[in-house]
């Protein structure tokens, strides 16, 4: 599939405009941030920043402040202007569109969350999620509809008719989330979500996230500080310092092979036992197949891949269970429905590898690792939790 | 050479005599027509205002002002108005507030536009800064001369210069309160599209709009301070009872009039920063 987002060689750079052509001539020399900002003037805020960003995946930023994290994101929906590299959006580039349609852009596919939130204070918390839909021109009724919905997956049926400024911080940023989600986009930004929320709030919002985020295919960028928020949550994680990337990788690859002292430094405090979850850590499974295939493929399969058993999904990769070798021997029935086994080892793509592995204690095979929707995202075995957690 | 040498002296009068006079001689129709447009409108107004019984008043400001705070403080400002009309002041109360609200609603039409033109082009704050700044310091009665010189005397005048000299707290406040909108609050509107219509329609004047009413609520201090004086140039109401008071040497006639401007401004005050304070409730609230 192709990249979601790609950014090439961005750098943004806030002061005068002579000042930002001299610090562009001086980011070429190879000149840090700091050195530019007392020679021109000119804030560097991104520096030749590069990455791309599958689609479904959740990519977090890290840094501390003033790394260039939020000016980074703002990029994304075109709130800071590059002032020189690009950003595509499934292959298109974001500096080519017009006004309208950046307009449109930001109205169907991206959307925001606010570190303070960003509601408006005047209006009540279904007026506030209906707001991306109202300047769309979406009539009342349909926007009213829609924007219930969402409030229930938010967790906030019934506060509707309040103003924001009668909900905690908690529930004004999932009213933050919900009207983010409103306008159902491929692309959500999250510009340190839950900063400014107390601790235990913010595990509780990040869990839902991860939940949230099983059940849509939907591209996720989240800024943090938080090192811990980062590797909780990340599919894969970038860090920012002084305007550039010092590395991007898995959780599991900033523990294996951090780039440098700096990473090592910011990753020290981490405790991986609570912030590595199965998804960081699972493998993609080769020995799946679908169940409409026959026993034969079944038998082919198994050899191919080497495997004592395989895993069965359905449609839309929904995991089933799983066929032993041993009772498909000498079987020639077309389909394999009847063979498959009920497994009752299996894990959740969000558990901590702690509680994935007093789930897999007894079983000798792969563990099925599956998301929200039960569909089947991968498979662990006990040696590569041990693995993760003792590097 | 302690006197400041006569050869220096360079009078700037002269020109603005004869700017005035060349404005005068070329555009005597249309300030003709623009004062008498002014007259109908004042005929009009003072007409609906005046026909409008006089315990109907009453018992409206007794209703408003228990809404808006509680009872004591709607009988009290009733018992207030009562007594302008217990001095006899009546007909001369109703001539000052049409001048008023004439005079407050044009500064509406004018300034908030002008406010939220400073608030969104650097270019026109950098031009309109420095001259609230100096319509602010100008004394009240300067405004008083360029209104008598195109309009002539009376109503029409007054109504000119007080909505002229009313207009700067008005503009300055709508600026402040568009300008002070939470920067994620516009990042957010801004995020999911909107237009720049919709920007200000939706957010930026919802989000300012106590802050507005407070520039209005000033604004009707300043035409109520304006319009006493306006009485200097011909215009009837409380403020010629003051002055012929001071003419006559009346001084009970005198403070009982002062005393009914006092009145006034406290009603008008008291209404306005209720409205005021009723739009901050349910406004602003962020966080």
């Amino acid at each position: 599939m192709a990249k979601h987002v790609s950014v090439e060689n961005l750098s943004i750079i806030f002061g005068r405009p002579k000042a930002q052509k001299e610090a562009l001539k001086l980011i070429e020399e190879g000149l840090s941030a700091s050195e530019i900002r007392k020679i021109t003037g000119a804030t560097v805020a991104n520096k030749k920043v590069s990455f791309e960003i599958e689609p479904d995946e959740l990519f977090v930023i890290v840094g501390l402040s003033g790394s260039g994290k939020s000016t980074f994101i703002r990029a994304l929906n075109l709130l800071n202007t590059p002032t020189s590299g690009d950003i595509k959006i499934n292959g298109k580039s974001l500096l080519e569109l017009s006004k309208k349609e950046l307009r449109e852009y930001r109205r169907k596919d991206v959307s925001m969350v606010f570190q303070h939130f960003g509601l408006l204070s005047h209006r009540s918390v279904l007026e506030n999620i209906e707001y991306p839909l109202e300047v769309q021109g979406i009539p009342k009724d349909e926007r009213r509809k829609k924007a219930l919905q969402v409030i229930e997956q938010v967790g906030l049926k019934g506060w509707g008719e309040s103003l924001p400024s009668e909900l905690s911080g908690g529930m004004q940023q999932r009213v933050g989330l919900a009207r983010a989600l409103v306008n159902d986009p491929e692309l959500l930004l999250m510009d340190e979500p839950y900063s400014a929320l107390d601790p235990l709030i913010r595990r509780e919002m990040q869990n839902e996230l991860l939940t949230l985020d099983d059940s849509f295919e939907r591209t996720i960028v989240f800024i943090t500080h938080d090192m811990n928020e980062a590797f909780r949550i990340g599919d894969r994680i970038a860090l920012l310092k002084d305007a550039e990337v010092v590395q991007i990788g898995t959780p599991l690859e900033f523990f294996k092979n951090p780039a440098n002292d700096y990473v090592i430094d910011f990753i020290a405090d981490v405790d991986k036992s609570r912030v590595l979850k199965a998804r960081n850590v699972m493998h993609r499974v080769k020995n799946m197949i679908h169940v409409k295939a026959s026993a034969k493929e079944a038998r082919d399969l198994m050899r191919a891949t080497e495997s004592e058993f395989l895993f069965v999904v359905g449609d839309q990769k929904k995991y089933l269970g799983y066929i032993d070798k041993e009772a498909l021997k000498g079987k020639s029935a077309q389909s394999l429905e009847t063979y498959i086994q009920p497994d009752e080892n299996i894990i959740t793509r969000n558990m901590y590898l702690s509680e994935a592995l007093k789930v897999m204690s007894d079983s000798i095979y792969d563990v099925a690792v599956l998301d929200q929707m039960g569909q089947l995202r991968g498979a662990l075995t006990s040696d590569e939790i041990i693995t993760a957690l003792s590097e | 050479m302690i006197r400041f040498p006569d050869q220096l002296i360079y009078r700037i009068s002269g020109f603005i005599d004869t700017g005035v006079d060349w404005i005068l001689a070329n555009f005597r129709t249309f300030f003709r027509g623009f004062a008498s447009f002014i007259n109908s409108l004042f005929q009009i107004f003072d007409a609906i205002f005046s026909n409008i019984p006089w315990w109907v008043y009453i018992i409206v400001l007794v209703i408003v002002g228990w809404r808006l705070y509680k009872i004591q403080v709607g009988l009290t400002l009733g018992a207030m108005l009562f007594a302008i009309g217990m001095f006899g002041l009546w007909d001369d109360m109703i001539y000052t507030l049409v001048i008023i609200f004439m005079s407050v609603t044009a500064s509406i039409f004018i300034g908030i536009p002008t406010g939220i033109l400073m608030a969104k082009s650097p270019r026109v704050e950098k031009i309109f800064k420095p001259i609230l700044d100096g319509m602010q310091t100008m004394p009240s009665f300067v405004y008083l001369i360029p209104a008598v010189m195109l309009f002539g005397l009376g109503r029409v005048p007054a109504v000119i210069a007080t909505s002229i000299y009313a207009i700067p707290p008005l503009i300055r406040l709508t600026y402040l309160g568009i300008t002070n909108v939470d920067e994620e609050v516009i990042e957010a509107g801004k995020a999911f599209g909107s237009t720049g219509l919709q920007m200000l329609t939706k957010i930026e004047l919802p989000q300012s709009i106590s802050t507005i009413m407070t520039g209005v609520n000033q604004t009707t201090m300043m035409a109520m301070a304006m319009v006493v004086i306006a009485s200097m140039i011909g215009a009837d109401g409380i403020g010629s009872q003051v002055l012929i008071s001071i003419r006559r040497l009346e001084v009970g006639q005198g403070v009982q009039a002062g005393l009914a401007i006092v009145f006034m401004a406290i009603i008008l005050d008291r209404v306005f920063q209720g409205i005021a304070k009723k739009f901050e409730r349910t406004a602003d609230a962020n966080g």
